[in-house]
């Protein structure tokens, strides 16, 4: 995995609730077998009509916010299914961080394994960077994670907290499982002990 | 000892590792894989020569892009990516060595039914599934919740997950239920009471006379939405009725194992002084028949309601409502019971099993349906077989409703099960996103009950009309 550096870059306002995962990718881009390719369908269904032609009101396809890296969104972003090709989605169109009240378990989890940083905000906080986001390209975000704060372009800055360990191995680009089979004698020795407790298992 | 809810006995059980800030290693007990979330993660054990650790606790079923139709196992039917995938997970399959149920098998259908029916759910145990819908086996008091593709690989790779604890929170269900309400109508309206946000950062137990009562397999409808309320997993204690119906299942314990097992599974419940981080309390006697009328399961209404107007909301919601009602092409004021209906869909995780099914032909025997297109897909083949043998199929056959193989179909409309353009549809499925049954389809959740009443009708329906 990349690692996460700090990122100064351009923030699109996405000021809706409950933005699910069938509206960060529709399921009709789940049948690849692939992890790479899924940016350009990225909010496919609010980014193009029918014929496939870009509606142009949607924030990602006006020119100022082509180039976005970070995402303000509404509550409870990336809820519904469990699907990995939503942060595959957002991470292929070049998105590194999202920015929210709140967010969906299972989603928030997906996105630190593939690099992307869900910052959780009070709504004040959200509400600024919300307004500061509709400046477009004329603004840049900064999101430094080692300090664990998000500035604004008017220079505001606002800690958020995340866990530890995902933090350490966001800004290190680590690997979960190579993490995890370092234990794997502890593995071997939690299943022979369950294999004598709970055998039917 | 300190008193303990149910998650915490299952969570304390399979703690492998625990570090110093509270990030552990927990220890999964059974691994359901399916075609669309888990080919990435098969091809990253294949990059990087790993194996699957434990390969007998890993099960794999087809189920989200596979046609419903007739003479599927000719691969000529799908469209050449879900082909792909399914193919993909014969081969991984084979390949890994783990348990399988191709699409040729009578035992195919819906991983979260397959679980169940085969004895692979069993109380206390730690379950996990790259579906969100995975919640479904925590009916059985086992720890159940949906993962991610990465997720996925590290399972496989290591039959662990890295997780940090989540906070208790007690649902309970109190007192009996009207005639007319079921399973599907307490699940939607405890997500109408908290939202959909509302079990972030939990894991509900549901209890309550109310809950009791229920069958497994409607406990299991309960449970199946507990992520639409946002909580990692759903639970409810085992008892008698869990028991009875593990038992004698082809993967269930048998003999000795059995006895030993049923001495741990009792013990499985929360205790009386167990702390809750957050309690919910409904009463029974209160919840109707509910539908939902917007773009996300916790716009739940009583079927007696009208249309919320935007206004009626605060926040970020009044310009979601807003959006969600003219997707779903409603007026706000506009009796819920007048809204027309083209399509119904009767299937799902959530409602896909023999009791749904018999309910839903309860209510249409010896009728027709008024919709342009309906249609009933059985969650396995083993409940499709029971359904024909009791004569439900023939019922929904002459009632005008299509018969259809087992799988996820018009659930999610991966497979060419799809709603056209503004079609709307009364489906016993769990999420009404837009787009979610065909792009620009609309989508309203309810029992199979209420929608094999909307069928006959051609509009919303109040159930309870019907059956009197
Ligand atoms: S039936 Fe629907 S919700 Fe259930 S696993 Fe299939 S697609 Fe997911």
């Amino acid at each position: 995995m990349e690692k996460f550096e700090k990122l100064t870059g351009i923030a699109a306002p996405l000021p809706l609730v409950n933005i699910d995962t069938d509206m960060i990718i529709p399921k009709q881009f789940l049948k690849t077998i692939k992890r790479s390719g899924l940016g350009v369908n990225l909010f496919d269904e609010m980014r193009y009509d029918r014929d496939g032609n870009e509606v142009p009101d949607f924030v990602l396809n006006k020119p100022q916010y082509r180039q976005a890296q970070i995402i303000v969104a509404g509550d409870n972003f990336g809820c519904g299914s469990s699907r990995e090709h939503a942060p595959w989605a957002l991470k292929d169109f070049g998105i590194k961080a999202v920015i929210s009240t709140s967010f969906a378990d299972i989603f928030f989890n997906n996105c630190f394994k593939n690099g992307i940083l869900p910052i959780v905000l009070p709504q004040e906080a959200v509400d600024v960077l919300m307004k500061d986001s509709e400046k477009g390209s004329n603004a840049r975000m900064i999101v430094d994670l080692e300090a664990q704060t998000v500035t604004s372009s008017d220079g505001e800055v606002f800690h958020f907290e995340v866990d530890s360990f995902k933090k350490h191995c966001l800004l290190n680009g680590l690997d979960d499982i190579g993490l995890t089979m370092e234990k794997a004698a502890a593995i071997d020795t939690f299943e022979a002990q369950a294999s004598q407790a709970r055998p039917w298992v | 000892m300190s008193p303990k809810t149910l998650y915490d006995k299952i969570w304390d059980a399979h703690v492998v590792h625990e570090a110093e800030d509270g990030t552990c290693l927990l220890y999964i007990d059974r691994h359901l894989v399916h075609e669309v979330t888990s080919p990435q993660a098969f091809e990253g054990l294949r990059m990087t020569g790993r194996k699957v650790r434990a390969p007998d606790k890993t099960i794999a079923v087809p189920d989200h892009n596979v046609p419903t139709t007739p003479g599927r196992e000719n691969p000529d039917q799908m469209p050449e990516e879900s082909r792909i995938q399914v193919a993909a997970l014969d081969q991984n399959a084979r390949d890994f060595g783990i348990h399988y149920y191709p699409v040729s098998d009578i035992r195919q259908g819906i991983v979260h039914i397959v679980g169940p029916e085969q004895g692979w759910t069993l109380p206390g145990m730690t379950v996990v599934c790259g579906d969100s819908h995975t919640a479904t086996h925590g009916a059985f008091g086992a720890l159940a919740h949906g993962i991610g593709t990465s997720e996925v690989e590290h399972v496989l790779a290591t039959q662990t997950l890295i997780q940090k604890k989540s906070k208790n929170m007690k649902v309970e269900i109190t007192g009996k239920l009207r005639p007319g309400v079921t399973a599907k109508d307490i699940t939607l309206s405890v997500i109408g009471a908290t939202g959909t946000a509302g079990g972030t950062g939990y894991v509900i137990e549901y209890c309550g006379e109310a809950i009791r009562d229920l069958s497994m397999e409607g406990r299991m409808t309960v449970c199946n939405m507990a992520i639409e309320g946002g909580a990692r997993a759903g639970l409810i204690a085992p008892d008698e009725k869990t028991f009875a119906y593990v038992n004698g299942r082809p993967h269930a314990p048998k003999g000795a194992q059995w006895e030993a097992a049923m001495t741990w599974w009792k013990t499985l419940r929360s205790d009386d002084d167990a702390h809750w981080d957050k309690v919910v309390t409904l009463k029974g006697e209160d919840i109707s028949p509910v539908v939902t009328w917007g773009t996300s399961p916790e716009d739940v209404l009583p079927i007696t309601g009208v249309v919320p107007a935007p206004e009626d909301f605060k926040g970020g919601k009044v310009e979601a409502a807003r959006r969600s009602l003219d997707y779903m092409g409603l007026t706000p004021g506009q009796k819920l019971t007048d809204i027309e209906i083209d399509t119904v869909f009767i299937g799902s995780c959530t409602n896909g099993r023999i009791e749904d099914l018999r309910a839903a032909a309860e209510i249409v025997k010896g009728k027709k349906i008024k919709v342009k297109r309906a249609m009933v897909v059985p969650g396995s083949g083993l409940v499709r077989a029971q359904a024909e043998e009791e004569g439900l199929a023939d019922i929904f056959k002459e009632a005008g409703f299509e018969w259809r193989l087992a799988g996820c179909s018009m659930c999610l409309a991966m497979n060419p099960d799809q709603l056209a353009p503004g079609e709307r549809c009364a489906a016993t499925s769990n999420r009404n996103f837009e787009g979610r049954q065909g792009y620009k389809g609309r989508t309203h959740l309810m029992s199979p009950a209420m929608a094999a009443a909307a069928a006959l009708t051609g509009h919303l329906t109040d159930v309870r009309r019907i059956t009197g």
